[in-house]
């Protein structure tokens, strides 16, 4: 594999070698140097056609700490608005000698259009496009509800995780479905039907429209970003009936099971979906996230890039 | 002008004929013709092969005025020959809009002076297909180009008074409303099929009920105002069930399929390449089935192209950026054949009436969709469907590349072509000069 | 194919460099012994039994994984990391002795010294190798080694272990042509 396209893409032993590099990854993030030469020599290049600032600065982080040269390329607007297209962008950073192109789009299937063009001849790593996936994201996840259900090791067997919010938009939850399947978890999304994609049933996953029910079932809850202009859309009638039903205030926390945890892809609508008190609890391990997001950033450009050129691959 | 005998051949219906063609007509047609004049006559070999009438396509984009880069009336004509075709119905949504006389009878004109197949323009039902004011309809008709269909293709005649006012409108002269039915509403942004599928690529969906809504609400307006209505390219299922359940009450009704809607599925789509990126969807499987069923059973009447050109920057572009659309003249006969005669759903003279009849009768195209026989305009095309053949998007007549059948097989192809008598294409290549220069 | 240390050589040797180890260092306490995974791994595991027998007294062991130091990755397939283990306490201050089953170019170490700069400071660092078959690249020596190997380069040295070989020996192959 030379690219990270989808987790849908993934086997369950390529799931678990990326969870285990990036804890090696993570001890040496907590080290006394951060900084190893691992990368050295190679061109990683963040081209975010969509603003994410927190998205960029992990992965830029992650290229550090394994020595690459890092260019960031913030392509505004897309082809779609006559910007520069992605084509074009594509081949610039290929004459400039690009090992790895980091993408974020607006566009879904953005990212695999590119690896399966002639445009680059880097690795591509999805860094989240449009409304399909977020790959690293549901890593860092994973190696999160890992670290503390499962002490750091194996896979999810056994524990049940809801999802909950926007999932219709959302490309953090696709790569989750996926990722948590394959690791053996037990997924709940809970939203407004609206929110529920189309065909939905067919996924390996159960659905509820009831936040209440759920809560004292799971291990973890994925708490979504909840786009305000969704309201505009009729979505949901307004915020207020939004947080009332599906918002993770401390009333609801008082629901969850003990060890149980909080997360969230950030940023987050503090009020909306979560709540101040549920976002700082014990239990929340959202900031946790973020450093976690790191690490597994490092395990993906570390296996993806690290080997010999198209080489790299016989464990991913 | 030069003579021609068509030797070898079989008709639809199973007959083994020769076909002598003078003037630009048919003059004899028998299992060995007796005229003298076959002696000097130029033969063209049919053996193996089904002579058909020249196929009629009631929609074509074909780009002129206005994206000449992707396609002309020149090279689009060219495209139409190669595929067998004798006339196609060049669709309103050109810069300018073809909303006047003075536009449609350019068209019209420049279909003439390419001479390999007739053009007859579509005139837009409103103004700039905004939807809201009708366009000279009348004007149209009048015209050289003869207008008869209108259509604000690309766009949905939405307004529900707007369609009612077009429809009864031209009833005057004999014409047809065909419209692309698709709710733009529920539409927004739509990228492709809505369902598991669009759900796990995360593409904004496209219902079928947005189609299926649009058919209903016409078929009713047709029947109050005892108008004629055109489905362009039904999709669904339930569209299918739609259209059959009005004629069944006796509503003046056509529909049209396209060759790709017969053959591909939204599945495609996980490529997330442009090129099976077309308005409307491709859809599932099933819906595939109803729609190869609804043609064998006359539900629906006509296969169409929907061909639309587009230049490669259109399509070399994430999925949400592409341009809608796929190239159909030079394949649609045999994906027809690959999917309705190989699967034993149609005859092939079924295939006749689908692709050159009905259109013609649809269009009211009088010199076209004629069944051959002594005294008719030679409109003919020649089929081999035991010669295969692989689509080459290098090798296509159209000035653009975007075919989704690049790299595919297809068991038969269009072996000649003749216009008014004259070949535009034998031996599968077109004929350089015509006119019999 | 010929057997250059044989299951008793190999035991004999790593008792000897076990006493040479507590020799210089003036016993167990101050060091910490660090196998170079796979098979330096076990064989500081083995050295740390060795000296705990001979002292009665527990030695500080662990693993090091070198990959992400090395200088040759682009040059081999991918390699899976393994997880560094580093003894409670660290390595802060201490006497380090590195250890892997046979010293050649000198690049391992290397990278060896740099992964080591990732965990700590230790006061010195040491070197220990079951075979030293010569050929260095770089300027590095061997404190401590089981037996030097003269070979050719075209000749290639197999350390087995029982741990994960089965049996216990080092093999010299000459490889033809």
């Amino acid at each position: 594999m030379r690219h990270l396209l989808s987790t849908a893409d993934l086997s369950y032993a390529q799931a678990n070698k990326i969870l285990d590099t990036a804890k090696e990854m993570a001890r040496i993030s907590e080290g006394p140097v951060k900084k190893l030469p691992t990368l050295r020599g190679r061109t990683i290049v963040n081209l975010f056609f969509e603003d994410s600032t927190r998205t960029r600065i992990s992965f830029e982080a992650a290229a550090k700490r394994l020595s690459a040269d890092v260019i960031n390329f913030s392509a505004k607007g897309s082809s779609a608005s006559k910007g520069e297209s992605l084509k074009d962008t594509a081949q610039t950073l290929q004459a400039m000698g690009a090992d790895a192109v980091i993408l974020r789009h607006s566009a879904s299937g953005a990212a695999q259009r590119l690896a399966s063009s002639h445009w680059t001849t880097g690795s591509v790593i999805n860094a989240g496009d449009g409304t399909h996936e977020h790959p690293t994201q549901a890593l860092l996840d994973a190696f999160t509800i890992r670290k503390h259900l499962r002490g750091g090791t194996g896979d999810l067997r056994g524990l049940t995780v809801a999802i909950v919010g926007d999932i219709l938009h959302s490309r953090v939850a696709r790569s989750n479905i996926h990722l948590l399947n394959l690791l053996g978890a037990q997924v709940i999304l809970v939203a407004p039907p609206t929110l529920i994609p189309l065909g939905a049933e067919k996924w390996p996953v159960q659905i509820s429209y009831d936040l209440d029910a759920v809560l004292p079932l799971v291990d973890a809850v994925m708490m979504l970003r909840v786009q305000q202009e969704r309201m505009n859309d009729f979505f949901f009638p307004t915020a207020r009936e939004y947080s009332h039903y599906y918002g993770l205030n401390s009333d609801r926390l008082k629901l969850m099971k003990p060890n149980s945890l909080i997360m969230h892809p950030g940023p987050m609508n503090r009020g909306l979906e979560i709540t101040a008190e549920s976002a700082d609890s014990a239990r929340s391990v959202i900031l946790e996230q973020v450093t976690n997001g790191v690490s597994v950033r490092m395990a993906v450009l570390y296996l993806l890039l690290a080997g010999a050129p198209n080489e790299g691959g016989d464990l991913i | 002008m030069t003579d021609y005998l068509i030797d070898g051949g079989v008709l639809a219906h199973g007959k083994n004929v020769q076909v002598l063609i003078s003037d630009g007509r048919i003059v004899e047609i028998d299992r060995i013709v007796s005229s003298p004049n076959a002696v000097n006559a130029v033969r063209v070999d049919a053996r193996n092969c089904l002579i058909l009438p020249g196929f009629v396509d009631l929609h074509t984009h074909l780009r002129e005025p206005g994206r000449e880069d992707s396609e002309t009336v020149e090279s689009g004509s060219r495209a139409a020959a190669k595929g067998g075709f004798t006339a196609v119905s060049a669709m309103a949504n050109t810069f300018p809009v073809a909303d006047t006389a003075g536009v449609v009878e350019q068209v019209y004109a420049l279909g003439q002076a390419a001479g390999l197949c007739d053009v007859f323009p579509i005139g837009a039902v409103t103004q700039g297909l905004a939807g809201q004011a009708l366009a000279e309809l009348g004007a149209m008709a009048d015209s050289k180009a003869r207008v008869r269909i209108f259509s604000d293709d690309g766009n949905c005649v939405f307004d529900p008074i707007v369609m009612r006012r077009a429809l009864e409108y031209v009833k005057k002269f004999n014409g047809v409303i065909a419209q692309h039915a698709q709710d733009p509403q529920l539409t927004k942004d739509a990228q492709m099929n809505e369902g598991f599928l669009s759900s796990r690529l995360g593409m904004k969906g496209w219902p079928s009920v947005a189609e299926e809504s649009i058919i209903a609400r016409d078929v009713l307006l047709a029947d109050h105002v005892k108008s004629r209505l055109h489905v362009c390219h039904v999709t669904t299922s339930g569209g299918v069930d739609i259209i059959r359940w009005a004629k069944a009450r006796g509503i003046q009704v056509s529909a049209e399929v396209t060759p790709h809607h017969l053959l591909l599925t939204e599945d495609l789509a996980t490529s997330y390449d442009p090129m099976y990126k077309v308005n409307p969807p491709l859809r599932t499987q099933k819906d595939v089935m109803a729609l190869r069923e609804g043609l064998a059973d006359g539900t629906i009447d006509v296969v169409a192209t929907d061909h639309a050109p587009h230049s490669a920057e259109s399509k070399e572009c994430e999925w949400q950026a592409a341009a809608f659309g796929m190239l159909g003249l030079e394949t649609a006969f045999s994906i027809v054949q690959a999917t309705m005669i190989d699967t034993k759903m149609m005859t092939w003279s079924d295939l006749a009436d689908r692709m050159s009849t009905a259109p013609a009768l649809i269009g009211g195209y009088s010199d076209h969709g004629q069944s051959l026989r002594v005294g008719s305009r030679a409109h003919i095309a020649i089929v081999n469907p035991t010669r295969g053949w692989q689509v080459d998007r290098d090798l296509v007549a159209s000035r653009s590349k975007n075919t989704p059948y690049h790299g595919m097989e297809f068991s038969g192809s269009v072996v000649a072509t003749f216009f008014r008598g004259v070949p535009t294409v034998l031996d599968s290549k077109l004929v350089r000069s015509n006119n019999g220069n | 194919m010929s057997v250059a240390l044989s299951a008793v050589d190999i035991s004999r040797a790593l008792t000897r460099i076990a006493h040479e180890i507590l020799e210089r260092n003036g016993g167990p306490d101050s060091i910490v012994l660090m196998g170079i995974p796979t098979r330096g791994a076990f064989l500081a595991s083995r050295l740390a039994n060795s000296i705990a027998s001979i002292e009665g007294r527990e030695v500080r062991v662990g693993t090091l994984d070198i990959t992400l130091h090395r200088d040759d990755l682009r040059l081999r397939p991918l390699r899976a990391l393994v997880p560094t283990m580093t003894p409670l306490g660290g390595i802060e201050g201490r006497n380090v002795i590195l250890v892997d089953d046979v010293l050649f170019s000198g690049r391992t170490i290397r990278a060896a010294l740099d992964a080591l700069g990732e965990i700590g400071r230790p006061k010195s660092v040491q070197l220990a190798a079951l075979v030293d078959r010569g050929h260095r690249e770089l300027p590095i020596r061997a404190d401590y080694v089981g037996k030097n190997l003269p070979t050719s380069k075209a000749q290639s040295v197999k350390v087995h272990l029982s741990e994960i070989d089965g049996v216990d020996e080092v093999l010299v192959e000459t490889t033809e042509g």
